[in-house]
C-alpha cells in the first residue's frame, strides 16, 4: 500500500463523485447539439441535483426501509467500485479486495436493491421495471464474465489491477483479436447495463417502454437525486473501466506525480467515450424489449470467440 | 474414549436415539423434548465434524453390531465436513421444528384436531425426524459398502416417511411420496449395483480394502462402478435428468423436513461422488469427469430456468437446489477433469470451491425453506401470486428470508457470492495447465455459471420482491401473522451461520484443505487451496478478493453518503404520501405485478427450453365477433424433461402391466407352474455359461 495510491484511489473516488453528472451533461449537450438544439449547458446535472436535494423526502404510501435503502445501497456500490477499478492509478490499496467479477456483482446489487424497491412500491410500472432490468441483468452476466476471462487469461489474474498494469507494460495486447473481440462484446453490455440507446432509453418519456425509470418512478426528491447521481457515477465507472482496460496510457502507478497527468486523462478518455456514445444515439433508436435478447447474444457469442481467440493464439 | 471426534460423534448418535425415544412423551411437551434433544444431536455433530476436520479422524469396528458383515464407521475430515454440516443444518431445524409442529394457534393449521392425531407432533412424525438426522450422520461416517448401504437406506426411508407426514391434509402429498419413493429406490438399486460389484472385484468391503484395490481394477470394471454409482448418486442430488422427484417431494414435505433434505440429505449425493469417483477408485480418465462437469452444467441451467418461472415458493426452493448441486458438480467435475491433465493444484482449488458451495448452500437454504415454511404456516398459501405485503405482519421473517435471498444470489456480502468466486477462479484459470479438453469446457462452464448466477439474482429478486414486499395479493397474505419465537429462533441460527460464512470464509479454509485433501485424485499440492482470513488468496494466481472489506467499504459508503443527505436536507422530515403512479390510480392489488408476470419476459426468452402451455379463451358476445365477452388466459410452464422423459416410460410401464395381466388370472397351478419354469430355465442358464 502506497501513500500514492492511497491519494490516487480517494482522487478517483472524488473525481467520479463529483463529474459523473458532468460526464452526463457533456452527454446530452452532445445530443442537443447533433439534434439542432441549444441544450441546457453541461452544469445542468449538477443543477437538477442540487434542486432535489433541496426537495421534501416523501415515501410512498405502502414501502417500507427498503425503498429508502435502494438508493443508499445502489450509490454505496457505485463508490466503492469507484474506489476499486484503476481509473486513476493502479496502486489503489482497495485493488486486493475486490476484482473484476466482485466490481461486476457490486453494480449488480445495486441494481438488485433498486428493482426490489420498485416491486415495494406495488405499482404496476414499478414492477415492470424491476421485471426487464432482471431479464437485462441475467442476460449481461455471461457476456461479461467470459469477456473477464478473455482479458484475465493473458494475464493470468482477474484482478483489475494487474489486468490494467499487464496492458501497459505491454501493448500490443490491446491489438490483438482477444482484446478486439472482447471490447465488441462489453461495449454492448457496457450499454445494455447503463441503460443507454438502443437497449433503454434514459431520456424516455413512454412508461410502456421504459426499464430503468420505470423502476425509479416513485422516487422524489433527495432519493432521486441520489438515484440519479449514483447512475451518473455507474455509467462513469463503466467507461472508465471499459477504457482502462484497454487503453491505459496515462494512468498512474505509484508516483505521485503522474497522479494529476493521470486525472486529466482519465477525464479526457472517459469524456470522449460518453461524447462518442453519445452521438451514436442520435442515429440510433431503442430495441424493442425482445429484441434486446438477440443483441446481448451477440454479444456473447463475441465474447466466446474471444476466449477461444485467446486459448488458441496463446497455444504453442 | 480419548478420541474428541469419536467422543462427539457418539454423544451425537446418543442424543439423537435420546431424541426419538422422547416421541413417547405425551404430545404437550413433545415438540420441545425431541426439537431440543435432536438440536443437542446436530450441535454434538458439528463438535464431531469439525474436530474430525481440524485431522483428528477416528474410526471404529463393530464385528457384532450386524450378523455377517458388522458395522464399520470411520469419520476422516472429508465426511468430518458433511457431518458438521447436517449436525448445523439439524441444529436449526430442530429448534424450528419445536415450534413449527405445535398446532397453530390462529392460522389455517388451526384444524389440527380434524388430523386425529396425525398431524405434526404425531408420535411417528416426531420419532422419524431424529431418526433421518441420524441415518444423514451415519452416511458420511461409513467406512464398509453394507454399513454406507444400510445408512442411505435408513436415510431414504425415513425421510420418506417425513415427506408423507402431512398426507391427509393433501392429495399431492400422496403422489409426491410416490415418486420420491420410486425414484430413491431406483438410485439405490444403482448404488448397489455399483458398491457390490466393486466391493466383490476387489475381494472386500471395507473401504480401506477398495481404495488398495482400485488401482489393479480393469478399466472396464472402474467405469461400470463409477457410471452406476453416479446414477445413483445424481439421482439423490436431485441432478437433471433424475431429478424428477425433487420439485415434488420438497414443496410437500414439511418446511423443516424440506430444509433438512435439500440442505443436508442432497449433499449426501456429492459426497458420494466425491468419495467413490476421487477417494476410493482414486480419479479416472477424463470422460468420467466431463459426464459429471456436463450434468451438473445441464442441471444449473435447467434448474434455475425453472426455477425463475416458478410461482409456488417452496417449488423455486426445490429448483434452486437442482441448480446449486449442479453448481456443485460442475466444480466436482472441473477438479476431476484437471486432475487428469495434471494440474492439481487448480484441481484441489476447483474441489474447494465445490465444498464450499456446498456448506453455502446448506446454510443458505435452510435458512430460506424455514423462512418459506413460516410463510406457509402463517398464509396458507404457498403460491408468490397470492402472497405480498408480509413485510409489516411478518417483520422478522422478512427480513430473514431477505438475508437468505442475498446469500443465495451471488451478490457481494453474500456466501454463494464467495464460492461461485473461487469456482470462477478454478475455471478462468484452468486454461494454460489444463489442455485443449479444458480449453473447448472451461469457458462453457464459465458461461453457464454466469448465467445461472445472473438468473438465480432474477429468481431471488421475484421471490423476495413479490412475495414478501408490495401488497398483499390474497386473503391468506393479508391475515399473516408472526411465527412462534422457537421458528424464529431456528431461522435466526440459520442466518448467523451464513452471515458468518459469507463474511469469514477463511476460517473453515484449513478443514476445507484437509477435506479436499482426502480425495486422492486431487490431493498432493502441498500449498492450501485458498489462505487468507481476511482477503481471500486462491493458490497458484494472483487474484485475490475479500468478502469483508467489501462489505465495511459498502457500510462505510453508506454512512458517508446517510451524513451528506442529513446535512442536504437540513432535519426535513419525509413525508408519506399516496403513489404517484404516473398520475393513475389508485393503484389496487389487482394491479400489481405478480410472480408470473414479473418472470414472463424471460419464459420468452427461454420460449424454447421452457416450451410454456398457454391458453387463450376470448368470448365475444352473442350479438357481435367484436364485442367481447369475457377473455380466459391460462399459462402453465411444466418441467419438460419430465413431460418427454418419464411420461413415456410411465405409459409403457402402464401398457406392460396392463398387456401382462392375462398372465396371473389367479389360478395357483398356473403360478407354480411359472415357478418352476422359471427355476429350470436359470439352472439351464447356469449349466450353459459354466
Amino acid at each position: 500500500m502506497s501513500a500514492a495510491g492511497t491519494v490516487g484511489a480517494v482522487a478517483q473516488v472524488l473525481l467520479v463523485a463529483a463529474g459523473a453528472p458532468l460526464l452526463v451533461g457533456v452527454m446530452r449537450q452532445v445530443r442537443a447539439r447533433l439534434e439542432g438544439r441549444a441544450g441546457a449547458g453541461v452544469a445542468q446535472p449538477w443543477r437538477d441535483l442540487r434542486k432535489l436535494l433541496r426537495k421534501e423526502p416523501i415515501a410512498p404510501h405502502g414501502t417500507g426501509v427498503l425503498f429508502r435503502a435502494a438508493p443508499l445501497v445502489l450509490a454505496g456500490a457505485a463508490l466503492v467500485a469507484a474506489g476499486v477499478v484503476p481509473l486513476v492509478t493502479t496502486a489503489s490499496p482497495l485493488d486486493g479486495i475486490a476484482d473484476l467479477f466482485a466490481v461486476i456483482a457490486l453494480l449488480a446489487l445495486g441494481t438488485v436493491f433498486l428493482a426490489l424497491a420498485g416491486l415495494d412500491t406495488a405499482t404496476a410500472f414499478g414492477g415492470m421495471g424491476a421485471s426487464r432490468e432482471m431479464v437485462v441483468l441475467a442476460l449481461v452476466e455471461p457476456t461479461i464474465l467470459l469477456s473477464v476471462f478473455a482479458l484475465s487469461a493473458r494475464v493470468g489474474s482477474t484482478n483489475l489491477g494487474e489486468i490494467v498494469t499487464t496492458t501497459l507494460h505491454d501493448p500490443q495486447l490491446v491489438v490483438s483479436p482477444v482484446s478486439l473481440l472482447a471490447a465488441v462484446a462489453l461495449a454492448i453490455v457496457t450499454i445494455a447495463e447503463t441503460g443507454r440507446i438502443p437497449v433503454d432509453n434514459p431520456s424516455t418519456h413512454l412508461e410502456l417502454t421504459m426499464i430503468h425509470e420505470a423502476m425509479v418512478l416513485e422516487y422524489a426528491g433527495p432519493d432521486l437525486a441520489l438515484v440519479e447521481w449514483a447512475s451518473a457515477m455507474r455509467l462513469t465507472v463503466l467507461l472508465g473501466l471499459f477504457a482502462n482496460l484497454f487503453a491505459p496510457w496515462g494512468i498512474a502507478g505509484t508516483s505521485l506525480l503522474m497522479l494529476p497527468v493521470a486525472l486529466l486523462a482519465f477525464s479526457a478518455k472517459v469524456v470522449v467515450l460518453g461524447g462518442a456514445l453519445a452521438a451514436g444515439e442520435v442515429f440510433m433508436a431503442k430495441l424493442r424489449m425482445f429484441r434486446v435478447p438477440e443483441l446481448l447474444a451477440g454479444s456473447f457469442l463475441m465474447a466466446l470467440l474471444a476466449v477461444a481467440a485467446s486459448f488458441f493464439l496463446a497455444g504453442p | 474414549m480419548t478420541n474428541p471426534t469419536g467422543a462427539a460423534f457418539c454423544a451425537a448418535l446418543a442424543l439423537g436415539l435420546l431424541a426419538a425415544a422422547a416421541a413417547a412423551l405425551p404430545r404437550r411437551v413433545r415438540p420441545a423434548a425431541v426439537g431440543g434433544a435432536t438440536a443437542a444431536a446436530g450441535a454434538a455433530a458439528v463438535a464431531a465434524g469439525l474436530s474430525a476436520m481440524a485431522g483428528r479422524p477416528w474410526s471404529a469396528w463393530l464385528p457384532d453390531l450386524l450378523p455377517l458383515a458388522g458395522v464399520r464407521l470411520a469419520v476422516d475430515p472429508l465426511g468430518g465436513l458433511f457431518i458438521a454440516v447436517t449436525g448445523a443444518v439439524a441444529v436449526c431445524a430442530a429448534v424450528y421444528a419445536a415450534g413449527y409442529s405445535r398446532p397453530g394457534r390462529d392460522g389455517p393449521d388451526a384444524g389440527h384436531g380434524l388430523d386425529g392425531g396425525h398431524g405434526l407432533d404425531g408420535r411417528a412424525v416426531q420419532a422419524m425426524l431424529p431418526l433421518f438426522v441420524l441415518a444423514m450422520l451415519l452416511v458420511p461416517a461409513a467406512a464398509s459398502v453394507t454399513t454406507f448401504l444400510l445408512a442411505w437406506e435408513l436415510m431414504a426411508i425415513t425421510s420418506l416417511l417425513l415427506v408423507v407426514a402431512e398426507h391427509r391434509r393433501r392429495a399431492s402429498v400422496g403422489e409426491a411420496g410416490l415418486w420420491y419413493a420410486v425414484m430413491t429406490h431406483l438410485g439405490l438399486v444403482a448404488i448397489l449395483a455399483g458398491l457390490a460389484g466393486f466391493a466383490a472385484a476387489s475381494h472386500g468391503e471395507s473401504f480401506d480394502r477398495l481404495r488398495e484395490a482400485a488401482d489393479g481394477l480393469p478399466p472396464a470394471v472402474r467405469s461400470a462402478v463409477f457410471v452406476a454409482t453416479l446414477a445413483g448418486f445424481a439421482s439423490k442430488a436431485g441432478i437433471v435428468p433424475l431429478h424428477v422427484w425433487l420439485p415434488r417431494a420438497h414443496p410437500e414435505a414439511p418446511s423443516h423436513v424440506s430444509a433438512l433434505m435439500s440442505a443436508a440429505m442432497v449433499n449426501m449425493g456429492v459426497y458420494g461422488i466425491v468419495r467413490v469417483g476421487l477417494d476410493l477408485l482414486g480419479g479416472g480418465p477424463a470422460w468420467w469427469w466431463l459426464i459429471v462437469l456436463a450434468a451438473g452444467a445441464v442441471s444449473a441451467l435447467y434448474g434455475i430456468l425453472q426455477a425463475v418461472v416458478a410461482t409456488d415458493l417452496k417449488r423455486l426452493l426445490a429448483y434452486s437446489t437442482c441448480e446449486n448441486m449442479g453448481l456443485v458438480l460442475v466444480g466436482v467435475g472441473a477438479a476431476g477433469l484437471l486432475s487428469v491433465s495434471g494440474a492439481r493444484t487448480m484441481a484441489a482449488l476447483a474441489l474447494t470451491a465445490a465444498m464450499l458451495h456446498v456448506v453455502n448452500h446448506a446454510g443458505f437454504k435452510t435458512l430460506l425453506f424455514l423462512a418459506a415454511g413460516s410463510v406457509l404456516r402463517a398464509t396458507g398459501t404457498r403460491d408468490l401470486d397470492a402472497l405480498g405485503g408480509l413485510r409489516s405482519p411478518m417483520p422478522a421473517t422478512t427480513a430473514l428470508f431477505g438475508v437468505g435471498a442475498l446469500m443465495a444470489s451471488a451478490l457481494p456480502p453474500g456466501s454463494a457470492f464467495v464460492s461461485e468466486w473461487l469456482l470462477l477462479q478454478s475455471l478462468v484459470h484452468a486454461l494454460p495447465e489444463g489442455g485443449t479438453v479444458a480449453a473447448v469446457t472451461m469457458p462453457v462452464a464459465v458461461a453457464v455459471v454466469a448465467l445461472s448466477a445472473g438468473l438465480a439474482i432474477a429468481a431471488f429478486t421475484k421471490a423476495f420482491g413479490v412475495g414478501f414486499l408490495a401488497r398483499p395479493r390474497g386473503a391468506g397474505a393479508e391475515r399473516a401473522h408472526e411465527s412462534p419465537p422457537a421458528m424464529i429462533a431456528g431461522m435466526v441460527l440459520a442466518a448467523a451461520g451464513c452471515v458468518v460464512a459469507a463474511l469469514a470464509p477463511g476460517l473453515i479454509a484449513d478443514g476445507l484443505s484437509r477435506a479436499v485433501g482426502v480425495a486422492a485424485a486431487v490431493a498432493g499440492p502441498a500449498a492450501d487451496p485458498v489462505t487468507g482470513p481476511v482477503v481471500l488468496r486462491p493458490a497458484g494466481m494472483p487474484s485475490t478478493m475479500s468478502p469483508l472489506l467489501i462489505t465495511v467499504a459498502l457500510l462505510v459508503a453508506a454512512v458517508v453518503l446517510i451524513g451528506v443527505l442529513r446535512a442536504a436536507a437540513a432535519g426535513r422530515a419525509r413525508r408519506r404520501a399516496r403513489p404517484w403512479d404516473c398520475g393513475a390510480g389508485p393503484a389496487s392489488a389487482r394491479m400489481e405485478y405478480t410472480a408470473t408476470s414479473f418472470a414472463e419476459p424471460l419464459v420468452r426468452v427461454f420460449d424454447d427450453v421452457l416450451a410454456p402451455d398457454t391458453d387463450l379463451d376470448v368470448t365475444p358476445v352473442e350479438e357481435s365477433a367484436y364485442l367481447i365477452d369475457s377473455v380466459r388466459y391460462r399459462t402453465e410452464v411444466a418441467d419438460r424433461v419430465e413431460h418427454r422423459l418419464y411420461r413415456p416410460v410411465l405409459a409403457a410401464a402402464r401398457w406392460t402391466g396392463r398387456a401382462a395381466r392375462p398372465l396371473a388370472n389367479g389360478s395357483v397351478h398356473r403360478y407354480v407352474g411359472y415357478g418352476f419354469y422359471a427355476f429350470t430355465a436359470m439352472l439351464i442358464v447356469l449349466a450353459v455359461t459354466r
